[in-house]
């Protein structure tokens, strides 16, 4: 039986199976993410602060030199064998902010080393962070698209 | 007797045992009977997957040491893993100078190495086999899963994959434990397509395989002191029982599963351990010494195994399942 015949498959089985679910802890997920992904941003917001006082930044380079540190603490931490850990609890808060984004290329790149820096390490990196990319980068040019469009019949 | 059971009228023997076990899988109910208690899961390798290799070889090895036979006395090595091409298995054949068989079975592969074994040597084809398999959690996890340090939440239907490896020499004659009976499974397919769900998967396929064992030696649930799965994990067990009550048989009372039992503290483990060394370690350690000690007289070994690849899951595919089972008694 494959997936094309799935109507010859146990409905009943599957329901059954449904029923045993653990419920979604939601309060208590949500809480944890909200604090944890909260921190982070409170660490970027502090990083942004000293930068422009001690440094003088402004602007994108501002912005810019923010993420490149946020990016070396996940990146720094993925290798210290802290950050799947954080993850493990804080779920979607320490997956979205750019330090998880970080952690999602340093990661494989850490686990397929061993079959080399060609092959391994450098082919396997976007092995998680591929999509993200392709399909933001989809995301915006289409955005960028509509956004010319409408600002041709004077919408925007 | 029935179309898919064996019984075996030389009644093979399982002489010894050997068995290696991870530092988290030690601290459970197989610490105390393990060979070997790997306090580094590399096993002083580079990679994990050589780690997982020279386990399957030092369980190889030691169930020869212990079975006082010689290496050059074993006729034949039965074995698999759940890497892909079963590296592990094949690799670790390199450093023996006697045939080898590759069987997969992912992680029904332990009964499935002693049901064949156990076949050939009561054909008398060969005297001494060598049975074992093994997994490791940590080439598992990056087989089927994401990377190691990669911070994702793991849900709570998820098990564990053992690391660990254990193998058993099995001959014609020498000691008064039996491979006594054999059912082969039939690969079963409920529509589970929940990768991170394989307990329902896989209990339909030990059920299904338990009735036609017991309706085919026309015996009943009780004959067998304990009935033993392989790596349903807790929500699985539960399935089993489930499944099997529906039909009018009640296992209820003498079911174990090695995968709810192998680990003492839930943390990250949820439904219990899972891969082909968790059935390997808690047999050949545990049970085997059960067994030995006349504490336990009859065994239903049933080792279960999700028949998925990453690529079958990828393309919506739901999970083949399939269950061997072995009959193990004393006399």
């Amino acid at each position: 039986m494959t997936g094309k015949h799935k109507e010859n498959f146990n409905q009943n089985y599957l329901n059954y199976v449904n029923s045993f679910d653990p419920p979604t802890k939601h309060f208590k997920n949500c809480f944890r993410a909200f604090m944890v992904g909260g921190l982070i941003c409170c660490i970027g917001q502090f990083l942004r602060y000293m930068l422009e006082r001690l440094f003088g930044l402004s602007g994108d380079v501002l912005a810019g030199t923010v993420s490149i540190f946020l990016i070396f603490l996940g990146t720094f931490l993925t290798g210290l064998g802290v950050y799947d850990r954080i993850g493990r609890n804080a779920g979607a808060g320490s997956i979205v902010p750019i330090t998880g984004f970080a952690n999602s290329v340093a990661s494989p790149a850490m686990e397929f080393k061993t079959e080399g820096f060609i092959y391994g390490l450098a082919a396997k990196m976007f092995i998680v962070a591929g999509p993200i990319i392709v399909y933001g980068v989809l995301v915006g040019a289409t955005t960028g698209i509509v956004y010319y469009i409408l600002g041709l019949f004077g919408v925007v | 007797m029935g179309l898919h059971t064996v019984t075996f009228k030389n009644k093979p023997c399982i002489i010894s045992t050997g068995t290696i076990a991870g530092p988290k899988e030690v601290q459970g109910i197989i610490g105390k009977y393990v060979d070997m208690a790997l306090q580094d899961d590399t096993f002083g390798e580079d990679t994990y997957e050589k780690a997982e290799c020279k386990m399957l070889s030092y369980a190889i090895n030691r169930a020869i040491e212990n079975s006082k036979f010689k290496r050059a006395d074993i006729d034949l090595m039965v074995s698999g893993d759940l890497l892909n091409q079963i590296i592990s298995a094949s690799f670790a054949a390199r450093d023996f100078d006697f045939p080898f068989v590759g069987v997969y079975g992912a992680c029904s592969t332990m009964s499935e190495a002693f049901a064949l074994s156990a076949a050939l040597i009561d054909a008398g084809y060969f005297k001494r086999i060598v049975a074992a398999t093994g997994s490791h959690f940590s080439s598992a996890e990056r087989q089927y899963r994401y990377p190691l340090e990669q911070g994702t939440t793991r849900p709570p239907q998820s098990q564990w994959t053992v690391t660990a490896a254990g193998g058993a020499v099995i001959a014609d004659k020498g000691s008064n434990i039996h491979i006594t009976s054999a059912t082969f499974g039939k690969v079963v397919d409920f529509g589970v397509t929940d990768v991170n769900n394989m307990g329902a998967a896989m209990a339909p396929a030990a059920c299904s395989t338990i009735l036609r064992h017991l309706q085919e030696r026309k015996i009943e649930p009780e004959y067998y002191d304990l009935i033993v799965t392989g790596d349903l994990g807790a929500l699985g067990s539960r399935i089993v029982k489930d499944l099997t009550w529906e039909k009018g048989v009640d296992i209820s009372a003498n079911h174990i599963d090695c995968g709810e039992i192998i680990y003492k503290v839930i943390e990250d483990e949820f439904q219990g351990g899972s891969g082909a060394g968790c059935s390997a370690v808690v047999f050949n350690s545990y049970l085997h010494n059960e067994l030995k000690s006349g504490k336990l007289k009859k065994i239903l070994l049933v080792a279960t195994g999700a028949l998925l690849s990453t690529v079958s899951s990828g393309q919506g595919e739901s999970i083949p399942c399939i269950a061997h089972a072995v009959s193990i008694e004393r006399e």
